[in-house]
């Protein structure tokens, strides 16, 4: 840890006088993957706030973490749904085979274990996410290979490159409605509707669903570069899961894939092409 | 001036004051815990919760932070409020039992008996020492730490921390933790002076747990002579 850097990123923040502590605790994480102590006694001198309340946030919020991490999150899911479908004896296999507890991270400093509440695909259950990429429908015999993957590291698909053209269908994942509208057709083929809410505007918005095509029909314009929160039109539950956008950092909206069976994520910032495929 | 009603008894305030210094004011009690004079007002322990409203509207709140509203129907004592303070009290008896403030209240409030485990827990998380710190000895030496089932109190890190003076505030003010008694062997939590005279809050089978709370204690005069 370079002090220097850490307290560049305070002056970034201009001593968190505007926004408070938690951008500056952000960014830290982000770029050490976790709080060094002795960072944050530089939060507090610098921003002038004791130490016991720095403390207090960074222990507070599980997004951050006071010991270090691994390379690669495997985050297991022990929401409602997927306890039922025998997530916890998922995460026991997890525990039992990397010989770590949720929240440990393993001697080689390359895999951490997390439990968390709800992924928002709890029609695919039991899930496990792995940096962010999703494994539906686990079931123990699987957690090797899942492991294996997270260790080789799982093959990036370049959003540039990845040129293959075609058509899925989707489906809430927390209600496991379809969302195709057969009456709309877009790019010639049925089109995905979800209600979106931006900038205290709510109305709908009709998406291509060839996969590599960005056609968007909507009731507003949707400003560019404006994130919009993504809702089921069936259940109205918010679509949304754990991971970010690769390329801007806005949230990732997760749809559930029919027929093949997994999940397409797509980033909720209007204009960005951030997406990801993980089909199981 | 703001004018109210407590329990019946139409009364004036000026503004700003909250309920719980209104009814004390005007002579109807309400048992606290993690309120203290001198301290902010913190809403915690639930303990000092009277109703307020009427009929179907009627909801509980906490008197220690819920200022004073022009035309509010307050009632300090009504079957709800007893109630509830009733369970609160049971609660946190059953968290911390070996309390003695929490102890003198349950039985001044009719608990006779205890209905949930006993988990005895070394805090109550009232946050009296971390407002004492803050507030009165402008130290800030302490804190919360964690959140939920994980909650907890201490210093950052659990390190000795830089800013603690020592003075002790902390322990003054902790309803669970109260300072032990100690007689002339300061690394003993308890004299065991009292031991012989066994009055009946010490009927247990092991004292290297216990507190007294005997003021002074009967057992400490006597070696004294």
């Amino acid at each position: 840890m370079n002090p220097e850097h850490i307290r560049e990123i305070i002056d970034h923040h201009e001593g968190g006088k505007k926004a408070g502590i938690i951008p500056i605790l952000e960014d830290i994480q982000s770029q050490y993957s976790y709080l060094p102590e002795e960072a944050l006694r530089i939060v507090a001198e610098k921003t002038g706030r004791s130490l016991v309340d720095i403390y207090g946030v960074a222990s507070f919020y599980k997004a951050f973490s006071l010991k270090p991490r691994g390379k690669h999150l495997i985050s297991i899911c022990l929401g409602t749904a997927c306890h039922v479908r025998g997530g916890l004896r998922i995460a026991e296999e997890f525990e039992r085979q990397l010989k770590i507890k949720p929240g440990e991270t393993t001697k080689d400093k390359e895999i951490t274990l997390e439990t968390v509440n709800c992924l928002g695909a709890c029609a695919l259950g039991p899930i496990v996410t792995v940096d962010g990429r999703y494994f539906s429908n686990v079931v123990s015999p699987k957690v090797r290979e899942i492991i294996h993957k997270a260790r080789t590291g799982l093959d990036r698909v370049d959003i540039k490159t990845d040129e293959r053209i075609f058509p899925v269908e989707v489906a809430c994942p927390r209600c496991n409605h379809s969302l195709m509208d057969r009456h709309h057709y877009i790019d010639g083929y049925p089109s995905i509707r979800v209600t979106v809410s931006f900038e205290f505007k709510h109305g709908w918005v009709r998406l291509s669903c060839l996969y590599g095509s960005y056609s968007v029909d909507s009731e507003y314009k949707i400003p560019d570069g404006v994130i919009t929160n993504f809702f089921c039109p069936h259940c109205h539950a918010e679509l949304i899961g754990a991971s970010e956008c690769m390329t801007c950092g806005a949230p990732m909206v997760p749809m559930l894939v029919r027929g093949e069976g997994g999940m397409i994520q797509i980033c909720s910032r209007r204009g960005c092409k951030g997406h990801r495929l993980d089909l199981t | 001036m703001i004018s109210l009603t407590i329990n019946g008894l139409e009364v004036s305030m000026e503004e700003g004051t909250t309920l719980l210094e209104a009814s004390r004011f005007y002579g109807f009690p309400i048992p606290t815990l993690c309120h203290m004079d001198g301290l902010s007002p913190y809403g915690a322990c639930r303990l000092c919760v009277v109703e307020i409203g009427q009929g179907a509207n009627a909801k509980l709140v906490t008197s220690c932070t819920y200022p004073v509203e022009e035309g509010l129907q307050v009632r300090t004592a009504s079957s709800r409020v007893v109630k509830a303070r009733k369970m609160i009290l049971e609660l946190l008896l059953a968290s911390c039992p070996q309390s003695k403030t929490i102890q003198d209240l349950a039985s001044s409030h009719d608990i006779r008996q205890q209905r949930f485990k006993q988990e005895f827990e070394d805090c109550i998380l009232c946050g009296r020492c971390v407002r004492m710190c803050e507030e009165q000895m402008a130290a800030k030496a302490i804190g919360f730490r964690g959140r939920g089932e994980k909650r907890s109190l201490g210093t950052p890190f659990d390190m000795k921390s830089e800013t603690c003076r020592l003075c002790g505030a902390c322990m003054y003010v902790c309803p669970a933790c109260e300072l032990r008694c100690t007689y002339t062997e300061l690394d003993k939590a308890i004299c065991g002076g009292c031991a012989n005279l066994s009055p009946p809050c010490l009927e247990k089978n092991s004292f290297d747990d216990m507190m007294c709370y005997m003021e002074p204690c009967v057992a400490c005069e006597v070696k004294k002579d």
